[in-house]
């Protein structure tokens, strides 16, 4: 494939081009992620979550000015909501990144979530492997920012950073509801403004909750201020320690291990939707169905059974060839 | 199933900060399904080129009211070009003197939007490729 | 203020008969009339009950507290305001010529425009210019230019007013220098540098600062007019753009008098005391087409200003709490199709600012919506503040549509909308921080948006765009700048680079830079020093910016 060997080498063009086949869901586009999966692998891939406004984009910017300083290509894709009415999206993180819109050794991208749950969009795994293959050294996936939905990123990412600001009243309440399981690194971001140092002192206190006993690996609180760069070179080296050490502990090989199996099972569930959409056209025959057990003719759990049953039986000879 | 969506880049070139239009065409647009790159004011040619590319877009729409439209639509289509991405559309809005129209589109601005645009007339030409 | 109880019951009887027998043959164009801000107008006011206690309150008197009425006792009885046409094009030479023209046309002050590079600090041969230089305002790279944009005319004859923000305190030390050369001093210098740099971040767009180093620079200005410029405006709080923006009649009066406010607390922060520089803060706010709304808007904005003065920060000298506003014509109103129109729209935008009490206007011209006017064009804008000012009779007595039940009515819906505004605006923690997190951005945006979406549907008519629209050939030969002048700008500054004494301008510079390090130092002197060496504005700026660091806009849709 053409297209494969543009992208490894890095084309921007050929990039983004795949980029989109993999979005829209082109025939092409599963023959292509996995022509590309033999040469992934490389990339450190960073997970950046946090509620809306918490400073995602901000850091990234800042990040970027770091990585490229020591000679790294960076890619990052950033993900923000599609409106369930239109289908339409503004993406407007790069926004905040556009100083390195003209260096070649950085690529961004946007993404429209596309209905997806979890904070990323579908196709994200997929883009992923796109920009790995193509060389980049780090790549950056910023969520959408709605706080406790981001769970996807984790299965996503090596290591997540979770973006928290002073003056959210709400914050300690997003740290109970299970927010603070999906960071790795905590970043208390706007340390210029009043009640950072209180949140600090809240943080430690819930993370010395997390996992209690079967968890080893320490999860570092980093301090920042993203519009002035302060901090910023603390949380590069947190980052960078951080990986050290689950690579040296096996959980980054466990983590990359995780996420190849969640991918499976994603391929797998769709694998099995789609064929059942084909063979026993699940969407057209909704309504019917739905009819039926309006009627109260049928009911949910038999109906389904039965048709399960008459797919694996008949339905596959009925339609295959 | 294919779903393929069409991607506009939304760019305010030059210095002027007037950037009504460009929001509220961003937004409009939203609302009729497509996606939406908005990258801000005082975006340089190259900036909104690259960006197009990385973005893979179909449309960019390069939105200015100070008057330097002659020097920067153009530019903005020569890039791009020189970067193997002349099918990526370019349309213009904002102040554009009628008599300014034809030498744009000369210089490949596939279409030109003035005051008093109606949305519809933006969304007839991205999905048919006709209009002004 | 309530109806009486028996005007109450009259008013419901000719509803009930009168009316109700009209409207059952006859119905009404609209189910429901709206303002020009989308605010509902009743069929008829009348009369409010009130007592002398309340109007001396809400109204007072002409030149007194709360200066409703009008900040002057004798209004334009006594001074009519002052014409003051914006203008500015190309390079300082064909500018001055504008500036002779319109002064020799009865003009009674001058109000320059710079272009966009000038605005945003960036020489004319820096590569962001390309394109800009000269097209929306003067070209300014160094004094040189200033020169000659003021030259043969009397500095301390005229009042100067500048639209400059982010570099406001660098292109008013260039004033200052002109008129050194000229032997005139500080003291005699009237005019006003806008200087107004939160409503950059909120409608204009031309920053460079972010907001804590730009609040230092525009206090440094205060402090250092209040000792060395008396008559010096200092600063021109702005409607004018939030407006433009798309903002309603009490958006623009809320935010602007709630950056006002910002701007009261910075100076009081930074050790002035309230009455050595309140009297020197000036506003300026946009005239719309819906005459009466807007006649209230001006009302209501002297009203609160005054309270907000008097009552919050404790000024005691009456011209600290008077509200003195400059008025531009809205240019937003204006429409590229049958531009004649246009003429009649400043007109009335033009009178509600007369009505309204303004203290100084610019009238735009009718070809604004295309390109830059002509000069007879802008004849006719003059001219229709003349007829206004000289045949319409409305100067003849003060605040002349006080009393009118629904200009009052309006006044007072207006001053309710805009305390809510600025409540929320504190309850945020101030304009700053307001800004930053999108807040006031969004309520514009949400304006627009709306005003937008009803033209498009035709529900808001705009004569000539979805109403009594016809074929025309648009006007052709269209006044523009040369595309040359970049290079003969450029080409002059690097021949003013050459002449100049190179080491003496690095030293003012660096002195510069040292002194923006240190929060306490004054910028100004350090500034003025490195316009006298012809240091460029890019130049100046680049030192500001290495040290300041630059503004980041924040978007919401
Ligand atoms: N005071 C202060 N403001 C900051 C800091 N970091 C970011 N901001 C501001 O916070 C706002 C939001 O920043 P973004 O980087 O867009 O935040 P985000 O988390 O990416 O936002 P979404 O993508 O919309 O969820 C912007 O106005 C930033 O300038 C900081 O360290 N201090
Ligand atoms: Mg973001």
């Amino acid at each position: 494939m053409d297209l494969v060997d543009d992208i490894r080498r890095g084309e921007v063009r050929a990039i983004a081009r795949a980029i989109s086949l993999i979005e829209d869901l082109e025939p092409e586009a599963e023959l292509l992620a996995d022509s590309l999966f033999p040469h992934t692998g490389r990339a450190l891939i960073l997970g950046v979550t946090g509620s809306p406004g918490a400073g995602k984009s901000t850091l990234v910017d800042r990040l970027i000015t770091l990585e490229r300083r020591s000679g790294h290509k960076v890619a990052v894709i950033a993900i923000d909501p599609s409106s369930p009415f239109s289908g339409g999206a503004v993406l407007g993180d790069r926004l905040r990144m556009q100083e390195h819109a003209t260096d070649p050794g950085v690529f961004i991208r946007s993404m429209a979530s596309r209905g997806f749950l979890g904070g990323v969009a579908a196709a994200t795994g997929d883009v992923l492997k796109v920009l790995d293959a193509a060389g980049y050294d780090t790549i950056f996936i910023e969520t959408i920012g709605v706080g406790q939905t981001e769970v996807k990123i984790v299965e996503l990412s090596d290591i997540v950073l979770l973006v928290l600001m002073p003056g959210m009243g709400d914050e300690i309440q997003a740290m109970k509801a299970g927010v603070m399981e999906i960071g790795d690194i905590f970043i208390i971001n706007k340390k210029d403004m009043p009640g950072a140092d209180k949140l600090l002192m809240e943080v430690e206190y819930v993370l010395s909750f997390k996992n209690p006993g079967e968890d080893t690996v320490t999860n570092p609180i980093v301090m920042t201020s993203a519009t002035n760069g302060e901090g910023i070179g603390l949380l590069r080296e947190a980052i960078a320690a951080h990986r050290t050490e689950i690579a040296r502990s096996g959980k980054l090989e466990q983590k990359r291990r995780f996420r190849l199996e969640r991918e499976l099972m994603g391929v797998l569930n769709r694998k099995i939707h789609q064929l059942m959409d084909v063979h026993i056209e699940v969407s057209k025959q909704l309504p019917d169905w739905a009819d039926t057990l309006y009627r109260r003719k049928a009911c949910p759990y038999a109906l389904i059974n039965k048709q399960i049953q008459n797919f694996l039986k008949e339905g596959r000879g009925d339609r295959t060839n | 199933m294919p779903s393929k969506k069409t991607r506009i880049l939304i760019a305010k070139p030059g210095l002027d900060g007037h950037d009504r239009g460009a929001k509220f065409i961003a937004r409009t647009l939203r609302d009729e399904g497509y996606e939406v790159i908005y990258t801000g004011i005082r975006q340089t040619p190259e900036a909104i080129v690259q960006t197009a590319i990385q973005e893979d877009v179909d449309f960019v729409g390069l939105s200015l009211l100070s008057g330097a439209h002659n020097e920067l639509f153009p530019r903005v289509v020569d890039l791009l070009k020189e970067n193997g991405a002349e099918d990526i559309k370019v349309i213009g809005g904002g102040i554009i003197p009628e008599e300014d129209i034809p030498l744009l589109k000369e210089k490949g601005v596939q279409a030109v939007f003035g005051p008093g645009t109606s949305t519809e007339q933006i969304v007839e030409f991205i999905e048919h490729g006709s209009g002004r | 203020m309530p109806l009486p109880e028996e005007l109450k019951k009259q008013k419901k009887d000719w509803e009930e008969t009168t009316v109700r027998k009209v409207i059952s043959r006859y119905p009404e164009l609209k189910a429901e009339f709206v303002t020009g801000s989308d605010k509902p107008v009743e069929r008829l006011y009348l009369p409010e009950s009130f007592s002398v206690e309340e109007y001396l309150g809400k109204q007072g008197f002409p030149g007194r507290y709360p200066y409703t009425r009008g900040v002057q006792p004798t209004m334009y009885r006594g001074r009519l305001w002052t014409m003051r046409q914006y203008a500015g094009f190309g390079t300082a030479e064909e500018s001055n010529q504008r500036y002779r023209f319109l002064l020799e046309q009865g003009q009674t002050g001058l109000s320059v425009a710079f272009d966009l590079p000038t605005q945003i600090g960036y020489d004319s041969d820096d590569p962001r210019a390309e394109g800009e230089v000269g097209k929306v305002g003067v070209v300014v790279d160094t004094l040189r230019d200033m020169e000659i944009l003021f030259d043969g005319i009397p500095l301390d004859k005229i009042s100067t007013s500048m639209t400059i923000n982010a570099p406001a305190a660098i292109l008013l030390a260039m004033y200052i220098a002109v008129a050194e050369k000229k032997g005139i001093g500080k003291d005699k210098l009237r005019g006003t540098i806008q200087n107004d740099i939160l409503k950059e971040y909120i409608a204009r767009g031309t920053y460079i600062f972010p907001p804590a180093p730009s609040m230092r620079l525009i206090t440094d200005v205060f402090a250092y007019c209040s000792r060395e410029v008396p008559q010096w405006n200092t600063i021109s709080i702005s409607g004018y753009h939030i407006r433009e923006a798309g903002s309603d009649a009490s958006q623009e009066v809320a935010f602007t008098l709630a950056n006002g406010i910002e701007y009261v607390r910075a100076a009081l922060k930074a050790g002035l005391s309230v009455d050595d520089f309140a009297g020197r803060l000036s506003f300026f706010f946009n005239a719309h087409n819906d005459l009466l709304e807007e006649v209230a808007k001006f009302r209501a904005a002297r009203r609160i200003w005054a309270r907000i003065m008097k009552e919050r920060f404790n000024a005691t000298d009456p011209k600290s709490m008077m509200l003195r506003f400059h008025t531009q014509t809205g240019g937003s109103t204006l429409t590229a199709q049958q531009p004649d129109n246009n003429i009649v729209r400043v007109a009335i935008q033009a009178l509600a600012a007369v009505l309204g009490g303004t203290q100084s206007l610019h009238t735009n011209s009718r070809e604004e919506a295309l390109a830059l006017p002509a000069e007879e064009s802008v004849r006719l804008a003059l001219r229709t503040q003349q007829v206004l000012a000289y045949e319409s009779g409305v100067t003849s007595t003060v605040d002349p549509l006080a009393g009118s039940y629904c200009v009052e009515a309006l006044t007072d819906r207006i001053e309710l909308e805009v305390w809510q505004y600025i409540d929320r605006i504190e309850a945020l923690g101030g304009m700053v921080p307001s800004i930053l997190k999108g807040y006031v951005q969004k309520q514009i945006q949400e304006a627009a948006f709306r005003t937008q979406k009803d033209i498009e549907k035709g529900e808001r008519v705009v004569v000539g765009i979805n109403k009594f629209q016809m074929e025309e050939k648009r006007p052709e030969n269209l006044l523009r700048v040369d595309p040359a002048i970049r290079q003969v700008q450029t080409d002059k500054l690097s021949q003013l680079k050459r002449s100049r004494n190179s080491s003496h301008v690095q030293d003012s510079l660096s002195a510069l830079r040292q002194g923006a390090k240190q929060d306490a130092v004054n910028l100004l002197p350090l500034i003025l020093e490195t316009v006298r060496e012809y240091a460029t504005l890019g130049e100046i700026c680049q030192v500001l910016r290495d040290e300041f660091g630059e503004h980041k806009e924040t978007i919401v849709l």
